[in-house]
């Protein structure tokens, strides 16, 4: 609370920003984690809330006649302005919510004293609710070609794995921990996928040590034992994800890729995604075309082509459908690995699970995934999404680029998700929200000597719990488009522009109508109309038998009218118009009314 | 003119078809003189139908004594014929060439046409202008309907029968034709029952270099002003086209003539224009690179989605003025049947929900569209691949059916018809069995007997088994005004027109086809809940009566 320095300013008005003619007026309130905008209408009191540690950006207008606007920028892409009448509260708000947003240690992270009413065992349990043991036993391993090791137990071959990992029969400590050293940061080869039908598997790792011409038996020994947990299979496929001329700058540094004469049978592959400073800047040029006020077509369609932002989603894609392509039509074995092994490499892996296994298309499954590639492997949460005030170099949205990904693949395949959109946005403000335990820290280590565990709470039964909302009504397990393999189209038309999440915020540009809001009031109904349909020829038969018997049968009544009432629109914003006269007709005070 | 004349080759057998996302198929290729038909005459679901008129352009290549053309088709499908031997290969192209260019509109299909179904209802004699004037008349008495267009000598794109204030008679309507673009005088296009505003549209006033008047003019269109109000005209052009338009003896209304009226002036784009952007966004939808930055790009410089946000904005700006502003509105452009009837009909959708039933929009089509004079004849004789230069094709009416589909994607619950109701209108209005769109006006429709000699689009399309095909799963009557938005993000590439024979269309159709299923079987429990509660019902009474004795 130190460093609030003025709890309260009243007559605020907060901003519309598609219509800037209308303006709320009320009063703003600073907390130790929220910033919250009460409306001063008396009846409604509608109130906005605002997480410090959604906030990335504050900025102090210069005043006006109106007074001193201040505008928040969130990690969920909503942005806010505020008109303060005072210039002092204004800068007192700012300074407090520059301070507030960059929490310096986890310590302060929301997580710690986010507490919803859930007794301590709940809690605990609810960290036993993904078990990723359970999840590679459902792939199939250990068998008789993958093996767990304890080689990092302690952490103590490679910090950013987690504690068990799950290697080729084969590979012995020695290998392990030889070809460890040969990796950037120690992250060997190890698995993230395993095909149960064709015993192809995805493997992961960091960068080689190679420079230009060193070597490693035991890393080389490791490969050669991924290719021989593959037994119907003569090669395997090394894909780098890195633009070749990157791969290539890297071996200055004593870096670099793997030689494919040093390494018997495999093919190398370059796929070329781009490196997070790239997508940094990029996902920055989109959201400034995202923010412009009233922006032409040309305005919107040239922004976006300039941003670059559909043209790395697509590249993302499609290293994950070589790598699917690989193993479902080539029986393939594939080791990913990208710079560090923490960001491409685990949008290529998890993209490319997605694609060839309908689990992870299923909620839990979707859970499971980012759980395994990204939580469990060491993906950096706590410097991608800037949860503690750090180096702004480190902040990429690689994540957000991920689930971009499984949005897109949504688009073309209707009915192969059982979760839906409003899920994917969910986990993606929870990415960012420090409320829940599951995404801090940047790995498994840390978040064991944080004791995460211990002392917050998990996501992901929040979400299990609340799951009805989540579905995607289109979704039946026994669809074809359910079963097997994705194979997406990547022609440039099928990207689209992603407004669900990039301008969620803004209500007035979104359909006012929902189909899957619709379907699932239907489908809802329908559960209803199955039960009602069971009692009442249960009842019939029931009477049936005893009027034969001529029995006297009280019956209650049926619950009639118990219909749900369908309403797909938001009316009000429904009958809302935009401005669409750019002030023409509204700017006629002359008017005779 | 025998069409033999023109059929050199009549057949040849061993011809090759390929069609985007289907098996290629063998067989023989024949030519009528109506239609292109491949048939392998094994299966007949292999079996290619093309009407000539749907035929934009051709290619020919060779290889050898191989012969391949490419047929280009007005709904932007684009398939192609291998043919042996270069002599056939020749006699077919040429062929296919004259026989989709007739000249003569009497020996297009739909005069040759003979429907295999029994016409039920007469698409005819559906929407005839007295019958939408009917209901009108319910609201209100100040709105009348005038024959003085009966031989179309005062108007010649005007119906015979149009509305226009009751106390305005017909001498002053003449005075009126002649101050307005090809006689279109002022008439009424859409009365709001909410407020008793209305909607009219006209064409340009020709006020000329030196600020003509017509008192007359003033005097009908203050007509439709309740005392006291004030109303907007809204010019679809920019001011500075506007003004160049007085040179040519067009012009605009002057505020010292009107001081009742306020204009307001947009920038919805002139035919010439809208045709080539046609021509850029299908070359891009096309384009095989595969580089998004070169896709965007395109997609940017062939400014179909800005002509889509400014028709949209000024149909809403129109539609604003109405039900918000309580104002009367007079829309027109220059000649008052292109950018005109695309505001006035979207206008119509927002705030009308009868014109968001199928056969409400069949009516809005109907009235303005067909009767109201747009020139479907000439606008829709080329499409994207034409290589001839545009005279005065444009896809003025394509671009307002793709704003209604904008609308429906925002609105998914508000439409009675979906969105292959508006793709099936796009085929039609380019090239089709019936005579619907036909001629450029009723005047022509007139003159060639359409009704009397071919059949209506709507007599096929109001069959219920066809119908059917046309109706929203979705659909639950929304008696609101839906107010879509027009920002950049909120707009979409129609890709079931543009994109249909680019990309399978199979997850999608699979995905409604679920949506119908969901839908459907709750209404199957629905029935069957509600027959068993009768059942129960009936039981109750009849046990109560045992035991009553």
């Amino acid at each position: 609370m130190e460093h609030i320095r003025t709890p309260k300013v009243e007559n605020v008005r907060l901003i519309d920003r598609v219509s800037t003619r209308k303006a709320a007026v009320g009063t703003l309130y600073l907390t130790a984690t929220h910033t919250i905008f009460v409306e001063n209408v008396s009846d409604t009191r509608k109130e906005s809330w605002i997480l410090h540690s959604q906030v990335c950006g504050v900025e102090k207008q210069s005043t006006t006649a109106t007074g001193c606007p201040l505008v928040i920028r969130c990690k969920n892409f909503q942005v806010i302005q505020f008109i303060l009448p005072q210039e002092r509260d204004c800068h007192d708000v700012y300074i407090s919510l520059m301070r507030l947003s960059r929490p310096e240690k986890y310590e302060e992270l929301y997580c710690f004293s986010f507490n919803p009413k859930v007794d301590k065992e709940e809690r605990e349990q609810a960290w036993n609710f993904l078990d990723l043991k359970a999840e590679y036993s459902r792939m199939g391993v250990p068998n008789y070609l993958w093996q767990v090791t304890n080689v990092n137990r302690d952490y103590g071959v490679c910090d950013t794995y987690p504690s068990e990992l799950y290697v080729p029969k084969s590979a012995t400590p020695p290998i392990i921990v030889g070809s460890s050293k040969f990796r950037s940061r120690g992250r060997f080869p190890t698995l993230s996928y395993y095909c149960q039908d064709n015993n192809a598997s995805i493997c992961r790792s960091s960068q080689p040590l190679s420079g230009f011409s060193a070597r490693c038996l035991e890393d080389e020994q490791m490969l050669q034992a991924i290719m021989k947990a593959n037994p119907g299979s003569e090669f395997m496929y090394v894909v780098d994800t890195r633009p070749k001329l990157n791969a290539m700058a890297n071996r200055a540094a004593g870096k670099g890729y793997e030689n494919e004469d040093n390494y018997s049978n495999i093919k190398f592959q370059f796929i070329g995604i781009e490196n997070i400073h790239v997508m940094r800047n990029s996902l920055q040029k989109m959201l400034e075309v995202c923010e412009l006020k009233s922006p032409s077509m040309g305005d919107f369609l040239w922004g976006l082509e300039n941003s670059g932002w559909l043209k790395h989603i697509k590249a993302v894609l499609e290293a994950g459908i070589f790598i699917a392509k690989a193993v479902s039509e080539e029986a393939a074995s594939v080791l990913v690995h990208c710079s560090d092994g923490w960001d491409r490499t685990a949008q290529a892996c998890s993209v490319a699970s997605l694609l060839l296994d309908p689990y992870y298309r299923t909620l839990k499954g979707f859970m499971v995934l980012i759980e395994r590639d990204w939580i469990s492997f060491g993906h950096k949460f706590s410097h991608r999404y800037n949860h503690l005030d750090g180096d702004p170099k480190e902040v990429s949205p690689v994540i957000d680029q991920f689930i971009e990904c499984v949005w897109q693949l949504m688009e073309q395949f209707p009915c192969a998700f059982e979760y839906n959109e409003r899920f994917l946005i969910h986990i993606h403000n929870h990415i960012y929200s420090c409320q829940y335990g599951n995404f801090m820290c940047n790995s498994q280590k840390e978040r064991r000597d944080v004791r995460i565990r211990e002392r917050t709470h998990s996501l992901w039964t929040h979400l299990w719990r609340n799951r009805a909302d989540f579905m995607n009504p289109l979704y039946r397990a026994d669809h074809s488009q359910t079963q097997g393999v994705l194979r997406p189209v990547t022609a440039p038309y099928c990207f689209k522009f992603w407004r669900g999440m990039y301008n969620r915020f803004e209500k007035g540009m979104h359909p006012r109508q929902s189909a899957v809001d619709f379907l699932m009031a239907v489908k809802e109904e329908t559960q209803q109309l199955e039960e009602e349909l069971a009692t009442h020829e249960e009842k019939i038969a029931k009477l049936e038998k005893q009027q034969v018997k001529n029995n006297k049968v009280m019956l209650q009544p049926a619950d009639k009218g118990k219909h749900l009432c369908v309403s797909p629109s938001d009316t009000s914003v429904a009958n809302t118009p935009q401005d669409y006269t750019g002030n023409a007709v509204t700017r006629s005070p002359e008017w005779p009314t | 003119m025998e069409f033999a004349e023109l059929i050199k080759t009549p057949r040849v057998d061993n011809v090759v078809l390929h069609r985007p996302f289907m098996p290629t198929v063998e067989g023989t290729l024949c030519l009528t003189g109506h239609h292109l038909i491949l048939s392998s005459r094994q299966d007949s679901t292999e079996e290619l139908w093309l009407l000539h008129s749907n035929i934009d352009s051709i290619e020919k290549r060779f290889m050898g004594s191989l012969g391949t053309i490419i047929v280009k088709c007005k709904d932007l499908r684009i398939i192609q014929l291998d043919i042996p031997g270069m002599e056939e290969c020749l006699n077919i192209a040429s062929s296919i060439e004259a026989l989709s260019t007739l000249d003569s509109v009497s020996l297009m299909y739909p005069f040759f046409y003979r429907p295999m179904f029994e016409v039920i209802e007469d698409g005819w004699n559906t929407f005839l202008p007295e019958h939408a004037f009917k209901q009108i008349e319910t609201l209100t008495d100040e709105w009348r309907l005038s024959s003085v267009n009966k031989d179309f000598t005062v108007c010649p794109s005007y119906p015979p029968l149009v509305a226009v204030p009751k106390f305005i008679d017909d001498d002053t309507l003449r005075k009126v034709a002649t101050f307005r673009h090809a006689g279109r005088f002022p008439v009424l296009s859409y009365y709001h029952k909410k407020n008793g505003m209305v909607m009219m549209r006209a064409g340009q006033p020709l006020t000329g270099t030196n600020g003509r008047r017509c008192k007359e003019d003033e005097k009908l269109i203050n007509a439709t002003l309740r005392a006291g109000k004030r109303g907007y005209i809204i010019d679809t052009r920019t001011i500075n086209v506007a003004q160049q338009a007085k040179a040519r003896g067009g012009g605009f209304e002057q505020e010292a003539h009107y001081p009742q009226w306020r204009r307001i002036h947009k920038a919805i784009e002139r035919f010439g224009i809208l045709q080539e952007s046609l021509i850029k966004l299908v070359e891009a939808c096309n384009d095989q690179s595969h580089n998004m930055d070169r896709w965007l790009s395109k997609l940017e410089a062939s400014n179909w989605l800005t002509h889509v946000k400014e028709i949209l904005t000024t149909a809403c700006l129109a539609a604003q003025c109405i039900d918000r502003e309580g104002a009367s509105v007079l829309v027109h452009g220059t000649e008052g049947t292109d950018s005109t009837l695309q505001v006035t009909a979207l206008a119509q959708i927002i705030l009308d929900p009868g014109c968001r039933t199928i056969r409400g929009f069949q009516s809005l089509v109907e009235r303005e569209w067909l009767q109201a004079g747009h020139q479907f004849q000439q606008r829709c004789a080329q499409s994207a691949f034409s290589n001839s230069k545009p005279r005065w094709e444009a896809p003025v009416f394509l671009l307002f059916l793709d704003c209604v589909w904008q609308i429906l994607r925002q609105f998914p619950c508000s439409f009675q018809f979906n969105e292959h109701f508006l793709v099936l209108l796009f085929e039609h209005a380019y090239a089709s069995q019936f005579g619907t769109f036909l001629g450029n006006n009723a005047n022509e429709r007139v003159k060639l007997k359409l009704p009397q000699k071919t059949v209506s689009l709507w007599s096929w399309v109001n069959r219920p088994q066809v119908e059917e095909r046309f109706l929203n799963p979705l659909f639950e009557a929304n008696s609101l005004v839906i107010w879509p938005s027009v920002a950049p993000q909120s707009l979409l590439l129609w890709e079931g027109v543009f994109l249909r024979w680019n990309r399978s269309s199979k997850c999608l159709d699979e995905a409604y086809e679920e949506m119908v299923h969901i839908i459907e079987y709750n209404k199957e429990l629905q029935s069957k809940v509600n027959a068993l509660r009768r059942q129960l019902a009936q039981l109750e009474t009849e046990d109560g009566l045992l035991q009553t004795p």
